[in-house]
């Protein structure tokens, strides 16, 4: 039943409680999907077929017998291969974690597990989360399910694709600088970073833990919300997890689908992050978008936050800092591989940098080594204190803007997405590309990406960037809702119907040989 | 241009237990120095009397109930090691006979 795979996940979750369509159907119905255009698109490092196929299986007995499952029960998953997982292989994309199985889930795996979801498999991602193109993971690039010679983004790029790409309705993610929200824009899907401290990290992969946040990755607003009320809340294994209650974000996205939802909304246009370096098909969507919010009875207002223009600097001190301190755990003692050097003696010291050099890819290496250089002696002043202070300048930024309006937006990325090889040999040009989404990521905010339309010189998706102020990831969801409703008004239809139809992979068989 | 010499990165590749090539050395070079250049003007407004923010959501003092909780089994722990002697981890030798 293909037509299963084109439905969201709210939708999925309809037919399955009204037992009209069985979670068995629904997820072979993936996994076969999966197979036609996977080879191709490469978004799954993993596919857990036979267990997806037992969960499902279980779902349907407990469903007929009665019992009151969650309405995601029976809904298939993927999940960024940056979780721990106790059944299949967590790499995080990097060779150093080749075949690693987990001993124990990720609190938000476990949450996925208990409330029912189909996990269908992990998915590709820049290795370590450094990056934002995917081009980075030692598993081989994911293709953009818009045009397969271009980037679906980074570092979550795998999660993006399996959803743009009908493969799985929802799919967990990681955003540390954006690599929820930059993939979402470049392959017209939907990604919310929430509140830091929103959803526990407790077995998610380390990069820069004051900055990293789990989260929804769907094609719609309220899958994201019905995700989130999953994963979302406090979680005693993580010291960094917010105890508060939280309010539905699914409640708050049906908020926004009622008439007016819009009307009197305080939206901010932040100054910084408009003009140059955004690409012309860009800026006139978000322009679009926002005469539409103006007519639905938004108010708009400019706002300045003029230390964002420090932010991607401050970003890569604090983050390769925090990454070369969190991944001086892959010591070749504990897990992941072992490599022995080719001379000298094998003490634990050289085996451990043998190790590292085979294990970690050129990007890790490069901003372990500037980590390390940013925190050793003599720079640590200059570097790590001051990107620390920006941090503060930024997060005050966010204070003024939020005293005075309701929500920021932006354009969730500079561009629509570049081809493969474009800035890879160029450090900074990747680096500045997450321009839009890092304040958020430095200042703990919730961000939500959703479509806002195709730049009309590429044809390729443009995304909407929504910011709250912290702990009212609720408003994202009503506002995000809102917008979309609007948008698919306008446009009458959904931004992913209009993707390019996936030839299936056997047409690609001969062409490929030689990649 | 920052000053970011060869010898420099090789004494960083030490510190973070990475051994690199001659040809990494001299390609990190090259992009460290670039990297740096581009992110240094965080000292032109991180001023004196600006305080640091090590964390976006300050919490403190996060304790729980001092009580024995299930824990990872030998074997679950060991599951990942890729060397082991009997319920341990088997490392090489910490100290170099030399």
């Amino acid at each position: 039943m293909p037509y299963l795979t084109k439905l969201s996940a709210a939708a999925l979750s309809d037919l399955l409680v009204r037992k009209e369509v069985s979670a068995v159907e629904a997820t072979r119905s993936h996994l076969d999907h999966i197979t036609a255009v996977d080879a191709d698109l490469h978004a799954f490092l993993h596919v857990a077929a036979d267990a997806a196929l037992e969960t499902a299986a279980q779902v349907d007995a407990r469903r007929a017998a009665g019992e009151t499952l969650n309405p995601l029960a029976g809904v298939p998953i993927a999940i960024k291969d940056v979780l721990a997982t106790r059944d299949m292989p967590t790499t995080a994309g990097s060779k150093i974690l080749e075949g690693w199985v987990p001993p124990y889930d990720a609190t938000v795996v476990a949450r996925l597990r208990a409330a029912g979801l189909v996990l269908l498999g992990k998915t590709n991602m820049d290795e370590f989360a450094m990056g934002s193109s995917t081009e980075h993971s030692a598993y081989g690039v994911t293709r953009n399910p818009w045009d397969r010679d271009r980037i679906p983004g980074g570092s979550g790029g795998g999660s993006a694709a399996a959803v743009a790409s009908f493969q799985a309705p929802l799919a967990l993610g990681s955003d540390t600088g954006g690599s929820i929200r930059q993939p979402a824009a470049v392959t017209g899907s939907v990604g919310v970073k929430p509140t830091y401290g929103g959803v526990s990290r407790y077995g998610a992969i380390a990069l820069a833990s004051s900055l990293d946040q789990v989260g929804p990755v769907s094609r719609t607003v309220y899958d994201a919300a019905l995700l989130h009320d999953v994963i979302g809340g406090h979680d005693p294994l993580d010291s960094t997890s917010l105890t508060e209650s939280w309010p539905s974000m699914a409640v708050a996205a049906r908020e926004g689908l009622k008439d007016g939802a819009l009307k009197g909304l305080r939206v901010g246009i932040i100054k910084e992050l408009s003009g140059d370096g955004f690409q012309a098909g860009v800026t006139q969507r978000f322009n679009e978008t926002l005469a539409l919010l103006v007519a639905a009875g938004a108010e708009i207002t400019e706002i300045s936050a003029p230390n964002f223009e420090y932010a991607v600097a401050a970003y890569y001190l604090i983050l390769p800092a925090e990454a070369s301190s969190n991944l001086a755990r892959f010591d070749s003692v504990r897990f992941g591989i072992r490599v022995n050097p080719h001379s000298g003696s094998l003490t634990s010291e050289h085996v451990m940098s043998a190790t590292r050099e085979a294990g970690f890819g050129p990007e890790v290496k490069r901003r372990i080594i500037l980590g390390t250089y940013a925190l050793s002696a003599g720079y640590y002043d200059a570097y790590y204190g001051s990107a620390q202070k920006v941090r503060t300048l930024i997060q005050r930024d966010f204070a003024a803007a939020f005293s005075q309006v309701d929500v920021l937006m932006s354009p969730s990325a500079p561009t629509t997405a570049f081809k493969f090889g474009e800035k890879l040999a160029d450090p900074m040009a990747m680096y500045i590309n997450d321009v839009t989404t890092i304040p958020a990521n430095l200042a703990g905010v919730p961000g939500m990406s959703i479509p806002m339309g195709l730049a009309p010189e590429d044809g390729l998706p443009v995304g909407l960037q929504i910011m709250a102020p912290a702990k009212a990831d609720a408003r994202l969801y009503t506002v995000g809702a809102a917008i979309e409703q609007l948008l698919e008004e306008r446009w009458g239809h959904t931004m992913l119907s209009q993707a390019p139809a996936l030839t299936p992979t056997e047409m690609f068989a001969s062409e490929e040989g030689a990649v | 241009m920052s000053e970011i010499t060869a010898e420099q990165v090789a004494h960083l590749a030490y510190l973070a237990r990475i051994d690199l090539s001659p040809l990494e050395i001299t390609n990190l070079t090259h992009d460290l120095g670039q990297i740096v250049d581009s992110i240094a003007k965080v000292s032109e407004v991180a001023t004196a009397d600006t305080p640091a923010t090590s964390h976006p959501m300050p919490l403190t003092n996060v304790f729980r109930e001092d009580i024995v909780v299930p824990s990872l089994t030998v074997e679950q722990a060991l599951s990942g090691a890729p060397d082991r002697a009997g319920d341990k981890f088997r490392v090489p030798a910490i100290l170099d006979e030399e």
